[in-house]
């Protein structure tokens, strides 16, 4: 069960708190949005899952989020393993400066080190498919990966994390710096791999969010203050601050 | 008024512009209109490919292939030491360290920077020499492999600071990447980083040898100074930048042996330019 159970979680800068008291249940197979003002925290939270905090300096986290019935607050998480069942996409693309190829078969590389070249082309060509990037790429694998356009750099990020085989796939505004129709590509895209992944997804655009997510968190100044069905969120929120947001009042 | 200040400085600072290159030039012209003049003397084959340098006796013998062989045995060593060393330090302070450490270390570097070669050669003389001598059993420790290891120091900080340099610039995203696909540290350092930084290490790799190559004090003192073909690296060789210094001051100006040592100035000088030419092609690479 890829849910993510969030109770009580409490995060903090230095003394800066960036987290208050969070509390939520993210759905497998399903898109969940998180949506707020720069600054609310939404980012801090999603890289709480992979324990992507860890790598800034004065971090300290309390409370419980539970994957597969772990904390993975707890130190003794082996973030290897968390890491591999919870992966992430990042604002800006950021293949390696490496072949097509070897991009994709880095994950396996690093997991399951002396894997079979047949078993490994295997996996390269699923996993391209899978973003759809197999035909125009297939003849290029040799090529370096920054060669590519942005979009075609996201998706094969996308397909970087998907060779990996995670249960979770965390989007740092994945589309932020793609022009619109490469969004709505990378849209459709989300919407397919939600049946066989849990997707949650940071963004700055709303309608994004109520484009292509079955349930969205709004976040305000660290606190979760509303979730929901997207489309209650959007039609009929039930906390005044999330009608001001969402009807452009500030953010 | 104020116009004519800025139109004085203004020239003044292009010709002090002008004024590197325009020496580099009078260098290069003296260099070569002093050193080819000893093909006069013998034929550039002959010159290159000799086995033996005896420029005093009669007549005189002025083959400098012991001599390349000398600089190249002694650089080779010297590069076989610094190299992974210098690399696995960069990795370190880059990556590694605690940053209290990384100051410590970034410190002690360019400490050792900062020790003239000459003192470095009578450290070496005193320390490592009779080590040398009584590890191998050899009659000397007068050795290309004493020159290598003091060397290698020198080349150390070069080698360090610049690959440390290119290991830092490799943008965080990349780590970010790696990490978030469940690397370990080690796999993201060795699979990711140092691949992305790669030009920039074969850079600080050139120039640290550029360094090395073009050397003298030091290996003049330890390398024992014998004009021989190296057979193994644990004989006395003698280098093109030692012979230049040791026999300079009592070669008559205008003799064979005086136009040879400036032809040995030539070889030496279109060496370090590949080298840094090329070490700058990788510095740019990255860029």
């Amino acid at each position: 069960m890829a849910d993510i159970k969030v109770n009580n979680l409490n995060l903090w800068y230095g003394n800066f708190q960036a987290l208050i008291n969070v509390k939520a249940h993210f759905n497998q197979k399903q898109i969940t949005a998180m949506i707020g003002p720069s600054g609310c925290g939404k980012s801090t939270l999603l890289r709480v899952f992979n324990r992507m905090n860890d790598l800034i300096e004065g971090v300290r986290i309390q409370g419980e989020v539970i994957i597969d019935a772990e904390n993975i607050i707890s130190d003794k998480t082996d973030l290897v393993q968390l890491r591999k069942k919870v992966g992430m996409v990042f604002q800006r693309p950021n293949p390696f400066p490496l072949s097509i190829y070897e991009n994709i078969a880095f994950g396996q590389k690093v997991h399951a080190e002396g894997l079979g070249r047949i078993k490994l082309d295997e996996i390269v060509e699923d996993s391209l498919r899978s973003v759809l990037l197999w035909d125009e790429l297939k003849d290029k694998l040799k090529k370096s990966a920054l060669t590519l356009s942005l979009e075609q750099k996201q998706r094969l990020c996308v397909a970087r994390l998907i060779a990996v085989k995670p249960d979770i796939l965390l989007m740092d505004e994945p589309c932020s710096t793609l022009d619109p129709q490469a969004t709505s590509r990378i849209e459709e895209l989300m919407r397919e791999l939600k049946n066989n992944y849990t997707i949650i997804i940071v963004t700055h655009n709303m309608q994004q969010a109520a484009r292509v997510s079955d349930e969205t968190g709004f976040m305000l100044l660290g606190e979760l203050v509303e979730f929901g069905k997207t489309q209650d969120i959007f039609t009929s929120p039930k906390d005044k601050r999330t009608e001001d947001y969402i009807t452009g009042r500030y953010g | 008024m104020r116009k004519f200040k800025e139109f004085l400085i203004e020239k003044l600072i292009f010709i002090c512009g002008l004024a590197s290159i325009f020496f580099v030039i009078l260098i290069f012209l003296f260099l070569t209109k002093e050193g080819l003049a000893v093909f006069k003397y013998v034929n550039p084959v002959d010159f290159l490919m000799g086995k033996s340098w005896y420029p005093i006796s009669e007549p005189a013998q002025l083959g400098i292939l012991p001599l390349i062989f000398g600089s190249l045995i002694v650089t080779l060593g010297a590069a076989i030491i610094s190299i992974p060393i210098g690399i696995a330090c960069a990795v370190y302070i880059a990556e590694v360290a605690p940053s209290k450490i990384k100051e410590v270390l970034k410190s002690g570097i360019e400490l050792l920077a900062a020790i003239p070669s000459v003192v470095l050669g009578f450290i070496g003389m005193v320390t490592l020499v009779p080590w040398v001598k009584t590890v191998f059993h050899l009659p000397t420790g007068l050795t290309a492999l004493s020159g290598s290891i003091i060397l290698a120091f020198m080349a150390m900080p070069t080698i360090v600071s610049i690959a440390e340099d290119a290991l830092y610039s490799v943008p965080k995203s990349y780590k970010e990447g790696a990490f978030a696909l469940g690397a370990t540290h080690w796999q993201t350092i060795y699979r990711v980083l140092l691949p992305a930084a790669s030009s920039g290490i074969v850079a600080a790799v050139m120039l640290g040898i550029g360094r090395v190559i073009g050397e003298t004090m030091a290996v003049m003192m330890i390398t024992g100074n014998a004009a021989v073909i190296p057979q193994s690296i644990l004989v006395p060789v003698r280098t093109l930048t030692a012979t230049i210094a040791a026999e300079m001051g009592e070669a008559v100006v205008g003799s064979e042996h005086y136009f040879a040592l400036f032809a040995i100035g030539i070889v030496l000088f279109i060496m370090s330019f590949i080298i840094n030419v090329t070490a700058d092609l990788f510095l740019h690479k990255r860029h």
